[in-house]
């Protein structure tokens, strides 16, 4: 391995094979085009961020304390459009994917790399088109664009966003179906399915769910359009259509979605949990299953958005019941990557924190989950606030946990520098504690029976909203110390070596950062993934 | 209004089944916790014992174990199981009113709630109710989606455009509480709220009287049956041949073409807007449509009157 790395560092690492900035906007190397990702998911993150702040600064009174209605309808909109489709969705796939399929499954770059590039083309084309809705007015209809709202009353810029979604959904398609490619044709000699990594597992199943759902979603924006410019009646009413058409197709894709987002950060904690406690997975087949079961089991409940929608009773039953069964894969993992830290050697850098951090906030996503997956108690709490903080401990909690995880342990890979531990660790906790400030507090307002989508609210839930206002400020600061002390290690951070975590995985035997062609030639594998203990070769060991 | 001041950490509970879903999400919630607890307190147990480093015992152990990973995957599915089929029944009894519940009709607009008691008593924003009574909502919506929901009572059910929905509830407790708008519904959907205000019966019935309704919803709706020229057709004289409306509500009409339908509310509305769509056998599909004509508060009315025939 030792030899690899060394033979790897002799060519100019990918960081170095050009210094212009077309061949950087040119560049086909799958690498490049993560970083292009990061940069521009960082960027869209900043501002969701920023409307987020917006929507809380405005609840810390009950009148609402700087925005208009119409003011507040826009931004919570533009936070979940740009949350969603821009940030989350492509997030840690586009990234993370992007750098460590080839590089795990030790293949030069992924399968079609033009259409890699590509796909960024098409996410910043489709950005620019919702950029456009945000700066000509906003729009108003949430994130969700609920028919006949978005389609025949609203006053706001629906079209533009939509199309921007609309293009933004083809990035997503191509990028699925690369990885698919890459992962069944150019997996290196003795790569066998059952040594992946559960990284490429999970994308894997995500992949499949970028390419099967998303077609669903451009459905469904494209009828809306229809019904809004041209007046063809298919979900209003009044024109011979049915509302409940919409919320039906849209689910279809939006509930898998969720998936989208969660499925890549569990691939990131299983890599994560093993590096740092130095252990096989526990059970790695049911680990690596269990993500193609809820790719599965989560085109099937799409239903359960709609328990009070008017959809019929029965209808109501089957989603209930196949909501609790999809909590059973996820239960599997939690319980497996616990009964990977028996017996380890565990260590709480900040990329571990992270994990379990993730571990502890999609628990509680999770449990509220079955919550709301419960019939009679999704009638009351459905569109409150106890769904908003349900589906921000898995979406923020758990998937950006997951992301701020993968960021640090996989940096010192991608720039080859180490961040400063010390600020690492504080950061993390502070996450954690802004997260559960912000977020908690809203299950009690929820159940309390807060709407959601509320720009004024009765006074009796203003110190709640307080509270949630107070944790989404130290949550801000918190997701700032990295942007600093990232860049700040780009240049002064510790030159990390190939492997400064000692971690098994084919990405930890090149150099850090990896030359142009990432091995100096295709590695055999021999060995299982996680074949604890590795050897740790000439990185600095960061723990002596 | 009298809200609460300060932090309330339980919200009142204003009918049996809000009684039941709060313990529904108890002991599900005591449930998942005795599921949990054990987990978290296993990593937190293992970073420290096995905290690189330390000295604890490594020996080699499995890394994997069929029947122990079977064994949490099942057992905690069928324990939460119980709690599906627990909420799965209440929702059934939201689908299911008592038979002799007061029927009150809503309408919803952007942004405004519309309450109509049968006997023809309006208003805006504001529902009284009488305590310890079953009663049941017939609600539309004028133009976009909205969600009716009473925190109190644990309910809400999504009122639509085109079609009725239905909800019912039986408040045990004099009093005033929230009712608010659920689904976003554009600019001033946080104001689309106001109250609802459980009165003891003969409060009830003093309030009904002040109120101040002319006419009851059915005599209102005759009214209407004569206006729209109704009656010309479905009249006890008329000449033309259409379907008698005596006694038709909530019995099955056979179609033209086979199956039969329930003669319900959505039955008589869309016969009214769309009266192709399910023509009644035996008669020639000669009526003309009303969409466009009669309001949302008009069909309810002309329900009524056909219901006040049964």
């Amino acid at each position: 391995m030792t030899s690899i790395a060394a033979e790897a560092a002799a060519e100019p690492s990918y960081l170095k094979a050009g210094y212009t900035l077309r061949s950087w906007l040119l560049t086909t190397d799958h690498k490049r085009i993560a970083v292009l990702y990061m940069i521009s998911v960082t960027a869209f993150f900043f501002l969701g961020g920023a409307a987020a702040a917006a929507v809380r600064i405005n609840l810390i009174t009950p009148e609402g304390a700087i925005l208009t209605a119409d003011g507040y309808n826009k931004a919570f909109t533009i936070h979940g459009v740009i949350m969603v489709w821009f940030f989350l969705i492509p997030s840690i796939p586009a990234t993370f994917g992007n750098f460590l399929i080839p590089l795990m499954i030790g293949a030069r770059d992924l399968a079609f790399p033009r259409l890699n590039l590509a796909s960024w083309y098409i996410l910043m084309f489709g950005a620019s088109f919702t950029m456009y809705a945000l700066v000509a007015g906003g729009v108003d209809t949430g994130w969700t664009f609920y028919t006949p709202y978005s389609s025949m009353f609203s006053n706001s810029h629906v079209i533009a966003a939509i199309i921007g979604v609309f293009i933004s959904g083809f990035s997503s398609i191509a990028t699925g179906l690369n990885f698919i490619v890459t992962i069944h044709k150019l997996r290196a000699p003795g790569m066998t399915w059952f040594r992946l990594p559960i990284f490429v597992w999970t994308h894997y199943a995500t992949s499949l769910i970028l390419v099967l759902a998303t077609p669903v979603l451009a459905i469904s924006l494209i009828l809306i359009a229809a019904e809004r410019l041209l007046g063809i009646g298919v979900f209003d009413p009044a024109l011979g259509g049915d509302p409940l058409l919409f919320q039906h197709l849209f689910w279809f894709y939006s509930h898998p979605a969720v998936y989208i987002m969660i499925l890549p950060a569990m691939g990131v904690v299983t890599e994560l949990v093993t590096a740092f406690s130095r252990r096989r997975i526990f059970g790695y087949s049911f680990v690596a299953f269990s993500s193609l079961a809820i790719a599965t089991l989560g085109f099937m409940v799409w239903g359960h958005h709609m328990f009070v929608s008017g959809q019929s009773m029965y209808a109501g039953m089957v989603f209930s019941i196949l909501s609790f069964l999809i909590a059973v894969p996820s239960a599997i993992k939690v319980y497996n990557w616990t009964a990977t830290l028996y017996k380890g050697q565990i260590a709480l850098d900040t990329p571990m924190l992270y994990a379990m951090g993730f571990i502890g906030l999609f628990v509680v996503g999770g449990i509220t989950g079955l919550f709301v997956a419960s019939l009679a108690v999704d009638v009351h709490v459905t569109d409150t606030y106890f769904v908003v903080a349900h589906f921000h401990y898995i979406m923020v909690g758990a998937t950006v946990m997951g992301y701020l995880g993968a960021l640090h342990y996989w940096w010192p890979k991608i720039t080859g520098r180490m961040y400063p531990e010390w600020w690492g660790r504080i950061s993390a906790a502070f996450v954690f504690f802004g997260f559960n400030l912000t977020f908690f507090p809203q299950f009690i307002l929820g159940y309390l029976g807060m709407p959601r989508r509320y720009f004024t609210y009765p006074p009796e839930f203003q110190v709640l909203n307080v509270m949630s206002s107070a944790g989404a400020s130290i949550l801000a600061v918190a997701y700032l110390f990295p942007f600093f002390y990232l860049l700040w290690s780009l240049r002064y951070g510790k030159i990390a070596g190939p492997n400064p975590w000692g971690a098994a995985g084919l990405e930890w035997t090149t150099s850090s950062p990896p030359p142009k062609h990432n091995f100096p030639e295709i590695p055999v594998v021999t060995a299982e993934a996680y074949a604890y203990p590795v050897a740790a070769d000439g990185g600095a060991t960061h723990h002596g | 209004m009298e809200p609460t001041k300060g932090v309330e950490l339980w919200p009142v509970q204003l009918s049996q089944h809000a009684q039941q879903v709060d313990w529904v999400i108890l002991a599900f919630t005591a449930l998942l916790v005795v599921l949990v607890l054990p987990v978290f307190a296993a990593m937190i147990y293992f970073a420290v014992k096995y905290r690189r480093g330390s000295m604890a015992d490594r020996s080699p152990s499995a890394s994997r174990n069929v029947w122990l990973e079977a064994s949490w995957s099942v057992i905690p599915f069928l324990l939460a199981g119980v709690f599906f089929a627990w909420a799965a029944s209440l929702y059934f009894d939201l689908f299911h009113p008592p038979a002799d519940s007061l029927g009150i009709d809503v309408v919803a607009k952007q942004w405004m709630w519309k309450f109509e008691h049968p006997g023809g008593q309006r208003e805006i924003d504001t529902l009284h109710v009488p305590v310890n009574t079953p009663v049941e909502l017939t609600m539309i919506s004028e133009d976009v989606i909205h969600s009716l929901y009473f925190p109190a009572l644990r309910i809400k059910q999504d009122v639509l455009p085109g079609r009725y929905t239905r909800l019912w509830f039986k408040a045990d407790k004099v009093g005033e509480y929230h009712l608010h708008c659920a689904e976003f519904c554009g600019t001033d959907h946080a104001r689309m709220g106001g109250s609802l205000i459980v009165l003891d019966p003969e409060g009830y019935q003093r309030w009904l009287g002040q109120a101040g309704a002319d006419t009851s919803l059915a005599a209102a709706g005759e009214a209407l049956f004569r206006k729209y020229g109704c009656s010309g057709c479905h009249g006890a004289n008329s000449s033309v041949r259409a379907p008698n409306l005596a006694g038709v509500y909530g019995s099955p009409v056979p179609l033209d073409g086979g199956g039969t339908v329930i003669a319900d509310e959505r039955y008589i509305r869309d016969s009214v807007l769309f009266p192709k769509k399910q023509v009644a056998a035996g008669y020639k599909p000669i009526m003309p449509t009303f969409q466009g004509q009669v309001s949302e508060e008009d069909l309810l009315k002309l329900i009524a009157y056909i219901k006040s025939l049964s």
